[in-house]
């Protein structure tokens, strides 16, 4: 039965793969076009990426995306390595719903996660507004900022939270995986409860760690939606700029750009996959 | 062996009101070879984990050395575990496994005469030490490896090793052997035995196998429902049963109702056997015990009682049969061969005959009804592990 649909089988399979990946792979081929045109390929050229470089917009977004994505991830990776570390020492009952919580941003649209988002950072920066102006009237030692706006630091904050489950879920496994006696080894041989977590915990979940740090970077360098609502007009990601340049005239440029933010995200999960499959392959043979 | 080192006193221990220990009190002398058994959440895992630390009592008082030790942190004690499963650290090798505790430990410097600097054991002494114990292990050449390239058996002894070369006082094993097959869990019994006399120093081992139990200890501590049934040298626990729950759990043991008329006479179905316990009030109800190897087949003429055989199983050694006397099915052990359907007598010995108290435990056991049933049980419980009394997973 299976031989009969294999012809049909395979037919589909490419089918999937051409509408997922042509318009990518014309993408990248346009993006070596020489001329401004996106439509007729005129030959060879690399002058586009070169232009790329000289974009002072396009570089200050460049810089932007990986110092947020880069903070992000590192600020995420400390809290969420704890907040596993938290659950994985709560009873079942408690934790269960709790990691159904921690798994709804990750499920929610990311349109509501930043249109959320930006909502509360605007209610919040009226409280902050009213309560500055009150404080700086009843005294005059310490004078607080009354309007606070959009920009990096609220940016840097959406993607720290959104971050967050990413970590927890790829730590958590890890210290379920971990045989529960190894810490009570470590403290019966002279470890108290920090020299035991620095010295084996962290060394057992050390991949989980790592894993959850490359997808919640990856997650951080490609997230345009999230970006959107909460950078304000003082910061732009490399996703906000490439779509605001297809708002005015449509320059290869994009094409370029896109294709180097493709080819980063590729290689990032790429990395991401080839790690898990290795550890699936060293667990398997340790049983 | 004489000296006292760990004094439990009126331990008690309940997780969410859930009680897992009830007024264990208990002492263990210097260089003993103690072992506490009992069935899956009878409480052994419990307080060798209290010992050890790594668990509070809920009340009463742990004392090492006459000290009050209760709120001492793991690291602080002179005593080292164990673990289920052996709980080698994967990331570290054979020998910084065994070199863990030593490079955790400082002591005062031997050159500072106020004796206030702390500093760590030097590497040399370090290497010196953990190579006499992968001596001790048999197992030298092996310390570059990591714990997932040693079989089941030489993890077992990394962990020894791991924990013994701190020179420890005291030395817990909880179920060390379980996830061992039978003929390695021998040689590792026969083994462990050898280090402890080597080492010279107290054991404290945990185990559900009352074989193992038999073959290792000084002292055996059988425990069940939280409670502390008896204690003894294996000797005095297989003799002498207190109650018929040791007398099942510790070998084969057929309990029969009696009736104490006096001293050195019980009587069971109406006759009277003559037995060498006393210390009963005459005509007292009791619990009596016969272990299935002090009962000589006779000729049903000969016999103090005559029984139908109904079942035979051949052991190798020996035949198990199982005999129906008037609806009580007793387990014989015999080299004679005898038919299912044969009549037989028995005969026993005035000191094959042991006469316990009535006790919570008195019909429980010792009924041989369903005999095939039981064996099936008996080897479950070998394979389940001890996920008894964490209490966190509730």
């Amino acid at each position: 039965m299976k031989r009969n649909n294999s012809a049909g089988n395979r037919i589909f399979m490419a089918l999937v793969f051409v509408f997922l990946y042509a318009p990518i792979l014309l993408l990248i081929v346009f993006s070596f076009n020489a001329g401004t045109s996106s439509s007729v390929w005129k030959g060879f050229s690399l002058d586009w990426y070169g232009k790329l470089f000289h974009n002072r917009i396009i570089m200050q977004s460049v810089y932007t995306t990986l110092l947020v994505s880069f903070l992000a991830t590192i600020i995420a990776t400390f809290a969420g390595t704890f907040a596993a570390i938290g659950f994985y020492a709560m009873r079942r009952r408690v934790r269960e719903p709790l990691m159904t919580v921690n798994n709804i941003p990750m499920m929610n649209a990311d349109i509501v996660t930043g249109v959320s988002l930006c909502l509360f950072f605007v209610a919040f920066f009226t409280f902050w507004g009213d309560f500055a102006r009150w404080f700086n009237g009843v005294q005059s030692f310490i004078d607080l900022p009354v309007r606070l706006t959009m920009g990096f630091g609220t940016l840097l904050l959406a993607h720290i939270t959104f971050n967050i489950p990413y970590i927890i879920l790829s730590v958590g496994p890890k210290l379920r995986q971990m045989d529960k006696n190894l810490i009570d080894a470590a403290q019966d041989l002279g470890c108290t409860w920090m020299q035991a977590f620095w010295k084996v915990i962290i060394p057992e979940i050390k991949p989980g760690i790592v894993s959850g740090a490359l997808t919640a970077f990856t997650m951080s360098i490609d997230d345009f939606v999230i970006s959107y609502f909460t950078a304000g007009s003082s910061a732009s990601t490399l996703a906000m700029t490439i779509y605001g340049m297809t708002k005015k005239r449509v320059s290869p440029q994009i094409n370029a750009i896109s294709t180097l933010l493709f080819i980063t995200v590729l290689v990032l999960l790429a990395i991401v996959n080839i790690r898990e499959a290795r550890q699936e392959r060293l667990r398997a043979s340790r049983l | 062996m004489s000296k006292e080192l760990i004094r439990l006193r009126n331990l008690c221990m309940a997780f969410d009101d859930d009680p897992v220990l009830n007024n264990i009190n208990l002492y263990i002398n210097d260089k003993e070879f103690l072992t506490l058994l009992g069935p899956s959440g009878c409480g052994k895992t419990t307080t060798l984990r209290i010992i050890g630390g790594f668990t509070t009592p809920t009340s009463g008082d742990v004392l090492f050395d006459g000290v009050r030790i209760n709120d001492v942190p793991p690291y602080r004690r002179k005593i080292n575990t164990v673990f289920q499963k052996y709980a080698l650290f994967p990331h570290l090798n054979v020998f910084e496994n065994i070199a863990f505790g030593l490079r955790m430990q400082r002591r005062s410097d031997s050159a500072d005469p106020a004796g206030k600097k702390q500093v760590r054991i030097p590497e040399s002494e370090i290497q010196e030490r953990v190579m006499e114990m992968l001596e001790i292990i048999s197992l030298k050449g092996f310390e570059h490896r990591k714990p997932d390239a040693l079989s089941g058996g030489q993890q077992q002894r990394v962990a020894i090793a791991r924990a013994l070369v701190n020179r420890p006082k005291v030395l817990l094993l909880d179920e060390p052997l379980g996830a061992l097959d039978l003929k390695l869990r021998k040689d590792m019994q026969i083994e462990l035995k050898r280090i402890q006399q080597q080492v010279g120093i107290t054991f404290i081992y945990v185990t559900h196998d009352q074989e193992e139990a038999l073959t290792m200890s000084d002292t055996i501590v059988v425990m069940d429902k939280g409670s502390i049934q008896q204690i003894g040298t294996p000797e005095d626990i297989y003799n002498e049963p207190k109650n018929a729950f040791v007398a099942d759990f510790i070998g084969e043991s057929n309990i029969i109702d009696g009736l104490m008329v006096r001293d050195n006479l019980v009587q069971m179905y109406g006759k009277q056997f003559p037995c060498l316990d006393g210390g009963f009030a005459d005509n007292e109800p009791v619990d009596v015990v016969i272990r299935p190897e002090d009962i000589d087949i006779v000729s049903v003429e000969q016999g103090q009682l005559a029984g139908t055989v109904t079942n035979v199983t051949f052991k190798g050694m020996q035949y198990d049969i199982i005999v129906d006397f008037r609806g009580f099915k007793w387990l014989i052990q015999t080299t004679d061969h005898c038919p299912v359907g044969a009549r037989i007598g028995i005969k026993i010995d005035p000191d094959g005959i042991h006469v316990m108290k009535k006790s919570s435990y008195s019909g429980m056991f010792g009924d041989y009804s369903s005999f095939s049933e039981e064996y099936d049980e008996l080897d479950d419980a070998s394979i389940g592990s001890d996920e008894e009394e964490r209490g966190d997973e509730t």
